[in-house]
């Protein structure tokens, strides 16, 4: 519902704005510049993020999600002490941040659900913290090849599409820290 | 480090199809089943950029996205982030594909290694979208008081984009 305000307002904005500023004829032409866009975006990025999903399909098929998770459970334990007593839910819990980091989205947001359902069955003060940390985990994205973007970059023409991996590490680095910390000191 | 960043495509095709073999997986038809996965995501995004990118372009026909920009510019100027990336950062919370459609937008008109099209690429990377990805969480979970998590995950986003155009300064600047 929130994409039908922001499309409504926006165009009716460029349009009453175009109006006044004199700017009708590049409003009009510009409508049909997007549509274009829109294509090329598809025929362009598109099919490069297509190639991506068939090698995420891979790794999952390989087991890597599995085996991360693994890996990851030392570090979750210290962040989720509660949840980390209850077998299923850190199960589901281990995959979801697994899922994250190699950005297999789809298998991501089951897990992440089957875990926060199980700590907020779980009551409690603490459990309610670690919900939150849950969440902010998921909204602060911890995407360890942001193939998306990346496909973006190709089609653009960038020289070497993965080059801005280590600044978007020391960025998703710092603001899932900005959120971890934020949930502590807020203490919903 | 820069040959591995740029062999990055081919060398991660390349050892995890080499991984996936030795686990016995039949790779190719793997392959081909998660991008026609993809396909479907594609084709279900398509519809929402096929009307987001022409709303962003006629915002910016029409100046009044210039306009904004120039209100916003000292404020992002104090936190060092490009007052071009204004409308993208609005967008990321509340929608992915007009995150994706303005980031696109940017990226194609400063180009893919300008400071501003690296700062776009950073700031889609490393944040999500917030409201979408609360949204799923409150409703499939029952939480309840769940309003504190919004203020600690806009947070979480606002260091995001202020670290993206530090670490891209940083880089590259």
């Amino acid at each position: 519902m929130q994409l039908a305000f922001i499309w409504v307002i926006g165009v009716a904005a460029a349009v009453g704005y175009g109006i006044f500023a004199d700017t009708a004829d590049a409003v009009a032409a510009a409508l049909f510049d997007g549509v274009n866009a829109a294509v090329e975006f598809c025929l362009g990025a598109g099919v490069i993020m297509c190639l991506w999903c068939g090698v995420f399909e891979v790794m999952r098929r390989a087991g890597l999600a599995d085996g991360l998770s693994r890996l990851l459970r030392p570090i979750l334990c210290k962040l989720f002490p509660e949840t980390s007593r209850h077998r299923e839910t850190f199960d589901a819990l281990s995959s979801n941040v697994a899922a994250n980091l190699l950005g297999l989205g789809n298998a991501a947001t089951p897990m992440g659900i089957r875990a926060a359902q199980g700590m907020a069955q779980a009551h409690g003060r603490r459990s309610a913290r670690e919900l939150a940390t849950l969440v902010v985990l998921n909204t602060a994205s911890v995407q360890l090849i942001p193939s998306t973007i990346a496909s973006v970059r190709a089609a653009c023409g960038a020289a070497v599409p993965f080059d801005i991996l280590p600044a978007v590490w020391v960025t998703s680095v710092c603001s899932v820290a900005a959120g971890l910390l934020s949930v502590r000191v807020l203490r919903p | 480090m820069n040959t591995v960043l740029t062999l990055m495509m081919p060398l991660i095709l390349g050892s995890v199809g080499l991984y996936a073999l030795g686990r016995k997986v039949d790779v190719f038809a793997a392959l081909t089943d998660g991008a026609a996965d993809g396909l479907r995501t594609l084709l279900r995004i398509f519809p929402a950029l096929l009307m987001l990118l022409p709303m962003i372009y006629m915002l910016r026909a029409s100046g009044l996205l210039d306009a904004l920009t120039k209100l916003a510019a000292p404020v992002l100027a104090w936190l060092g982030i490009p007052a071009e990336l204004t409308s993208l950062m609005l967008l990321r919370p509340l929608s992915g594909s007009g995150a994706l459609a303005a980031a696109t937008e940017t990226i194609r008109e400063f180009g893919a290694d300008s400071i501003i099209g690296r700062t776009a690429a950073v700031m889609i990377g490393s944040t999500e979208t917030t409201f979408y990805v609360i949204a799923v969480y409150f409703g499939a979970a029952g939480i309840k008081n769940g309003k504190k998590i919004i203020p600690a995950a806009l947070i979480a986003d606002l260091v995001g984009f202020v670290m993206a155009a530090v670490t891209v300064r940083w880089f590259w600047g």
